[in-house]
């Protein structure tokens, strides 16, 4: 009975392995797309111009207080599953939707990190900066920004590991992730005993993956306090 | 008197919405002069320093550094043209953090003055020995000592290549050891002539450099002098009273120590 919950498992290892690098693959896309935005985002948030401060303001605070499980089925219904570019007709499948659901509250959460780092620099460092004759964008560029991503760091990497977790819910609108091939093997395999062993794996999986992530982030945030 | 001061102020004046800092400062700094203000805390004494290099625009009166009208300057430009001009050296240092000692010399040169990278840090690496420096090259400035931080500070300002000199309570912000070290920096530069206007709170140190020193009080100016006349002579009752606490009960320096250490305590003596 157990050999064969664990044969069970050794044989749909692989297609957890395909799974999961399906969530890594969401992971990764849907911090990348919220970083640019994020970034692009939290420069409008200091904008000289009233307007654009506005709309990166709301632009934050929609997507930061939606659930997230209420984002990704809305990117995938509201979507259309291709896309017309100049006659060529390319797909949009369900796993980018998911993805573009992810960087929507990813993006709020970057341009909050970044609004915040910009504030935590102290004033001095301006005031010495213009003392030295340097002008704004110098400014921005040698003295502000080169001292904000250090101190980004830790946050983005822990919202990271968040998005990472968040991308389990992408099995809920179909797509074929880690949690989803667990479900199809459960349902296969039909023991309560391999169940239970399968979801302790993903648990295990999830574990692997951003612990490290987690660790290596305390390791940062002790390196830069400065 | 030499005809034209390189720092002119006449009646400046400036306020934070009601308080009223300066209540009318006139002020003449000449080349190569050491001036020092000195006064109780919250008489407009930075206040006056950073009016000129243009981080405070007073509300009222005329400011210029050699022929620049600093009161009537309005674009980025204009301030920076100033600022090439004009060094500061702030209480809490400021370095900047992510930024090696050298790179903290040479960034301005580079990206201001558009010098070439060579040629910047070899006068850079001049400057760290001139204060003494140069073995922590490569050192950030979380590494180092107040006072240390503080000639690295004073470098970079002289990175610049600064006509004058602002020092807004350097030694303020250190612990006693490396008041020295420092003072003995500052020093060095007005021997050599470098224009230099210090706020400071060391009254010994003013005395002994200054050529001019102003008493500010309440955002005026009461009294001004040669360092001989305000220290030795002060005609202004808060002016005689201000210095009898900050040098002690005789309210003037010691000439020559005494042969008897007993003799000399009274300078020790505080004020409460």
């Amino acid at each position: 009975m157990v050999t064969e919950v664990f044969l069970a498992l050794w044989q749909w290892s692989p297609a957890l392995g395909v799974g999961l690098l399906q969530n890594i693959l969401i992971s990764i896309t849907a911090i990348g797309l919220g970083t640019v935005a994020g970034l692009l985002v939290g420069a409008l948030a200091m904008s000289p111009l009233a307007p654009l401060r506005v709309a990166a303001r709301v632009w934050v605070q929609v997507f930061r207080n939606a659930p997230w499980l209420v984002l990704i089925y809305f990117t995938t219904y509201v979507f259309p599953f291709e896309i017309s570019v100049g006659g060529h007709y390319l797909p949009f499948p369900d796993w980018l939707k998911v993805t573009v659901g992810l960087a929507l509250p990813a993006s709020a959460n970057v341009a909050e990190i970044f609004r915040g780092a910009i504030g935590s620099i102290p004033s001095t460092q301006w005031e010495a900066a213009r003392s030295l004759a340097f002008d704004r964008g110098q400014i921005f560029r040698s003295i502000i920004l080169p001292q904000c991503f250090k101190r980004m760091l830790p946050p983005w990497m822990n919202l990271y590991a968040v998005v990472t977790m968040g991308t389990a819910l992408s099995s809920l609108v179909g797509v074929h992730d880690v949690i989803d091939t667990a479900q199809i093997a459960s349902n296969t395999v039909n023991l309560t005993g391999f169940t239970v062993l399968i979801y302790f794996s993903l648990l295990a999986l999830f574990f692997a993956y951003c612990y490290p992530i987690s660790r290596l982030t305390q390791r940062l945030e002790r390196r830069y306090a400065f | 008197m030499p005809s034209e001061p390189l720092i002119s102020l006449r009646d400046v004046q400036l306020a934070f919405g009601d308080n009223r800092v300066l209540k009318g400062i006139d002020l003449d700094v000449q080349r190569g002069q050491a001036v020092s203000i000195i006064g109780p805390s919250g008489s407009g004494k930075s206040t006056i320093l950073r009016c000129i290099t243009g981080l405070l625009r007073p509300q009222a009166g005329s400011l210029r550094v050699a022929d620049t009208a600093v009161h009537a300057l309005s674009s980025e430009a204009e301030f920076i043209a100033l600022r090439k001009r004009v060094g500061f050296v702030f209480q809490q240092y400021n370095l900047f953090p992510h930024l090696s000692v050298l790179e903290n010399l040479v960034i301005a040169p580079l990206k201001v003055l558009g010098r070439k990278r060579p040629d910047a840090e070899r006068e850079a690496m001049a400057l760290l020995a001139k204060v003494r420096m140069e073995h922590k090259a490569d050192a950030y400035p979380g590494q180092l000592s107040g006072g240390q931080q503080q000639r690295v500070a004073i470098a970079r300002a002289l990175a610049m290549r600064p006509e004058l000199i602002l020092f807004d309570e350097v030694t303020s912000a250190l612990d006693p050891e490396t008041v020295g070290e420092v003072l003995t920096v500052i020093r060095e530069l007005t021997e050599e002539g470098m224009t230099c206007v210090l706020v400071t709170h060391e009254m010994r140190f003013a005395e002994e450099i200054s050529d001019v020193v102003y008493f500010t009080e309440n955002g005026l100016i009461t009294e001004f002098g040669s360092a001989e006349q305000i220290f030795q002579h002060p005609h202004n009752p808060r002016t005689q009273e201000f210095l009898r606490h900050a040098l002690g009960e005789s309210g003037r320096r010691q000439h020559k120590p005494a042969p008897d250490v007993l003799s000399n305590l009274s300078r020790y003596s505080l004020s409460v």
